[in-house]
Formats: structure tokens, sequence, C-alpha cells
């Protein structure tokens, strides 16, 4: 056929990003080496000492592990699962409201947060939870007393996951809406003339209609699982909340980065992307199988 | 559909509307606390009685920014990484997008390409190989390091390729009949076809680089070259070790300067908000057609 002439043109086309690709996502990977190396970054890749599993050992004995561990997981569940369903109930909500003007003002506003970075947030959210900022003057009206929320084990969990739903919840809800708007709405009309009521409506239409996105999104979110949000938690921790707030990636960069131990910070981050990979692996395979799920 | 206006189908009505402005109000009010201690006298703010609007209103703090050099400087290396950075992946996005959107009949390698980006998509070295890789290529304290990693935005490209694959493939057939080559076609029909999708897809590029900050924090020797938002990460770092000690002093010096941090907040908030409202409209559709498959 004619289009074969074109193929050449097609891998022209490809060849800057393929070249970017491989310098900066595969050269990295082959820098995984260091994980089994005594790594110096003086000596480089080549004249490190090799120290076979030395790195991962030295993890598992560390009571860190299973502290950066057991704070991902839970943290990256407690997201996955608020973050399933508190979209859901806003897109459910918002598709009853009947007001069309009212409507398209409340997802313009609940979709800004979505946008603005953590940086900024952690620094509005550091202020409002503050022992002097707004929340704990809401908390003394009520005759409580103030907490340092963003210091205390107890609370900082919970932060998290409430801050990461609060920047979330709008923009999640897009995949809902456009599941309801995809039902057809002669079902609502004949349920209508059977009598059902809105809430009937929406128990036996509504909620059956989106039950397999939920699905599809939290088996995909299970591949995600220990990513438990990085850029809000090295933002908003400190060294205090370390024992609840401490997860992999902040580790990884505490240890590696700023006290140098690069093999070391290496094999946890390996470890991460093995156990991370398979994950993703399994829950695209679920995806695909039961929901009809493609990347492309 | 005639709805009977029953009083209680009216209450729930009202309950409903005013349960979603309750809502909408939530996304806005901690900015909005935040834009009020900018604007208010600093003694008001230090004492915790700014709330929702400015207390003793002012633009001192606006007044301070200006004079400050290094949050200007900084305000430039992020204005100048998200036209380098957007450009770039915009460029790259389409090229790979286009070929990789034509039929395994029209482009036999296609698959193998796919598999590679694939690939890169789902293995990674970690922060530690690439900090290595940036620092071996001499790439430390220039905007490359900010760039050039993420040249290829791989979502974007799944993105693009998705809706470029939803345009008729008679309209490429009848292109290709009457002699446009690749180029043209891309250029001249694809592109122009695609502005929902496109203006998404660099909203999320562009604000994938406004707010950008651990490789300003970790490729950067020197906060000359830092982007706003590791500056403004910076800020925060004296902040967190106090909240640590929780010491009088540390308090105080924190307090002192609530209304310069809060102005420095808001000037970096700006703008996300001013092409927000011209972008928004397009991204929900654009994410919709993107994602539809068939």
């Amino acid at each position: 056929m004619k289009y074969k002439a074109y193929e050449k043109i097609y891998h022209l086309m490809l060849l800057p990003g393929v070249i970017f690709l491989f310098i900066f996502s595969v050269i990295p990977m082959f820098g995984v080496v260091i994980a089994f190396q005594d790594f110096k970054i003086g000596r480089g890749i080549a004249d490190s000492e090799w120290i076979g599993l030395e790195n991962f050992l030295y993890l598992f004995e560390l009571p860190d592990g299973r502290t950066i561990f057991y704070n991902t997981v839970y943290i990256s569940a407690m997201k996955l699962i608020a973050g399933l369903i508190v979209p859901l109930a806003f897109a459910i909500l918002l598709n009853e409201l009947r007001l069309v003007m009212l409507k398209r003002w409340v997802q313009t506003v609940v979709y800004l947060p979505h946008f603005l970075s953590w940086v900024i947030l952690a620094n509005v959210f550091t202020e409002m939870l503050s022992l002097g900022g707004i929340v704990n003057r809401v908390v003394k009206w009520f005759g409580g007393e103030p907490v340092m929320f963003l210091a205390s084990n107890k609370w900082f969990p919970f932060i998290l996951v409430a801050s990461d739903i609060w920047k979330d919840f709008g923009f999640s809800a897009i995949v809902y809406l456009a599941a309801l708007a995809g039902i057809n709405p002669a079902l609502y009309e004949a349920a209508e003339m059977d009598g059902a009521s809105r809430v009937k409506q929406l128990w036996y239409i509504s909620l059956p209609s989106l039950a397999p996105t939920v699905a599809l999104l939290a088996t995909l979110g299970i591949g995600h699982i220990l990513n438990a949000g990085f850029d809000q938690v090295f933002n908003l921790y400190n060294p205090l909340v370390y024992e609840s707030g401490d997860i992999i990636d902040t580790y990884v960069y505490r240890v590696g980065l700023v006290q140098a131990q690069y093999g070391f910070a290496t094999a946890v981050g390996l470890l991460k992307s093995v156990i991370g990979f398979v994950l993703i692996i399994v829950s695209y395979r679920l995806a695909y199988k039961y929901a009809n799920y493609r990347i492309f | 559909m005639v709805r009977s206006k029953t009083w209680s189908s009216r209450l729930s009505e009202s309950v409903l509307i005013l349960v979603m402005i309750g809502i909408a109000l939530t996304s806005v009010l901690p900015i909005l606390n935040t834009v009020s201690i900018s604007l208010s006298d600093t003694a008001a703010a230090a004492g915790g009685f700014v709330n929702f609007w400015p207390v003793g209103f002012n633009l001192e703090s606006y007044a301070q920014i200006v004079q400050e050099p290094h949050f200007l400087n900084a305000f430039g290396v992020s204005v100048k990484r998200v036209l380098v950075g957007g450009a770039l992946n915009f460029i790259l996005t389409i090229l790979m997008a286009y070929p990789l959107s034509r039929t395994g009949a029209e482009f036999r390698y296609r698959n193998a390409y796919m598999w590679f980006m694939l690939f890169t998509m789902l293995f990674s070295g970690g922060v530690i190989p690439h900090y290595i890789l940036v620092k071996s290529l001499g790439l430390f304290n220039s905007i490359w390091a900010l760039v050039l990693p993420g040249a290829v935005p791989v979502f974007n490209v799944i993105l693009m390729m998705n809706f470029f694959r939803s345009i008729p493939k008679e309209l490429s057939e009848a292109g290709y009949m009457d002699g446009a080559g690749p180029w043209y076609m891309l250029f001249k029909v694809f592109v122009p076809l695609s502005t929902p999708a496109l203006a998404t897809v660099t909203l999320f590029s562009i604000v994938g680089h406004w707010n950008a900050f651990f490789d300003g924090l970790i490729y950067m020797r020197s906060s000359e070259f830092y982007p706003l938002q590791t500056y403004i990460q910076q800020l925060a770092v004296p902040m967190d070790l106090q909240t640590a000690d929780s010491t009088q002093i540390g308090l105080l010096e924190k307090m002192s300067n609530k209304t310069l941090n809060a102005a420095k907040i808001v000037v970096s908030m700006v703008p996300i908000l001013v092409i927000y409202p011209f972008l928004q409209k397009y991204f929900i559709h654009g994410i919709m057609l993107g994602s539809v498959k068939e």
C-alpha cells in the first residue's frame, strides 16, 4: 500500500521523544544496580564496592522499615476508600441539582484546588491548623482545647486523608459525572411513570450504573497503593510526626539525598518499585478482564 | 417531564442547593483565608484575628514583595520553565501521538513503540538513579534539569493518541488521496481539529511545570536558581521546625512575616487562577474525548 512510504516519516516523528525517554527513563533503570553496592558518588557505579543484598537485609533489621511500610499502606488505603466514596456522593448530589447555572458554578469552584500545588496548599493548611489559626479558633469557640494538628501523631494521618480528599474530590467526580451523563434518560422516565421516587431512582438506576466505574477505580487504585502521595506528605510533615506520617518515598528522600546513603535508599526504592509493579500488573489485568479496561 | 411541586420536594430541593453551596464554599475558604491574611494588617494577622475578610486592609505585603529580588527571580525561573517546558511537551506530545494513532496497517512498528512507552511508564529507576543521571549529565543549576527529564509526558501522549484515533479514518484517507503527507496531515488537519484535547494536555503540562518543586529542590544547588514553588517550599521549612520546637521565639519570628508569606503564596497562585477559567471549559470535554476508546 501507498501508506508504507510514510513509515520513515513516522519513525522520524517518534525519534526525539524516544531519545528523551531512553536517556531519562531507560538509563536510570540501569542505575538501580547501586542498590547492590556500597555506592560512593565520587567513585561512580563502576568502581563502587559490590555488597550483594546487604542493603536489603539492613532494611529488614531496621524498625523504620516496618513503620514506613505500614504508614504507606495505611494512609494510601484510607485515601483510596475515601477517594472513592466522597467524589461518588458529590457527583450524585450534583447530578440531582436542577439549577444549571448553580451546577456549573459549583463545578468550576470545586475543580480549582486540584490545580494548586501541595507546596501552596501545605502553607495554607499549616497556617489554618496552627495554634492561632482559624481551625483552632473555631475549636476554642466551641469550648475545646487548641490542638497542634500537624505535630500530633493522632491527627496527622487523618489530616493527610482529609486534605487529599478536599483537594481532589471535585476533579475525581468528573468520571462519575460522565458515567451519570451516559445513563439512558428513558430509564428514569420509565421509573417515574411507575411511580418511583427520586431516592428509589437513585438506588435502582444511578447507583447500579455507577458500580462498574467504582469497581474499576478501586481495582486500579490498588495498583498504586504504595504511592501515598510524596508531595503532600513531604510538604506537611515534620520530625514530630515521622512516626505516623513517614512514607516510603519521603524516607527514601531523607535517607538517600539528605543523608547521602545512595545505595541503601535505592534498595528501598527498588523494593517499592518491584512490589508496586506486581500490584499494577495484577490490578490492570483484573481491570482488563472484568471491566474491559485498556490504557490504549 | 413535569415534576410535581409538592412541599416536601421543594424542601429537599432547597436543602440540596444549600448543601452544594456549602461544599463549593469549602473548596475556596482555605484560599480565601490566605488571601485575607495577605491583605491584612501585620499585627492583626499575627494575633490571629483574620478569618475570611482582611482586617485592617492594606497592600503593604505586596509592596514588600516587589522589593524582594529573590522572590521575583524565582518567579522568573518558573515562567521560563513553563514556557520552555510547556513548548517542549507540546511538540513532543503531538509528534509522538500522531504516528502512534495510525493503525498497524499504516505503521507496522506502532506496537513496538507502544510497548517501549508502556515499559518506561511502568518501570522507573527511582529518585536516586535519576539524581545521579542528572548530576553526571552536568545539568545541575540549569533550567534543562527541570525541563528535559519530563520532556515526554507519556500520559498526555496516550490521551492525545486516543483523541487522534477518534478522528474519522475517512478524513485521513481522503487527505492522503489528495496527496497530503503526514506532516501536512498532522499540522493542518489533526492539530486544528484537536483544540479541546490539546488545550487539556497543555493545561496539564503547564500546571505540572508551574507546580513542580522537588526537582528544583534537588537539582539546584544554589537558591538563585530555584523555581517559585521550591522558593515557597523553602519558606515553609523554618516554619516546620518551629512547629516542632514550638519555642516562643520561633513562633514570634514566624508571626512577624505571616502577611508577607501569605502574599507570596497568593502571587504564586495567580498564574493558575488566570489561565484556569480559560482552559477549564476545555478540559472536562477534553478528558472525556481523550478517554473514549473504541
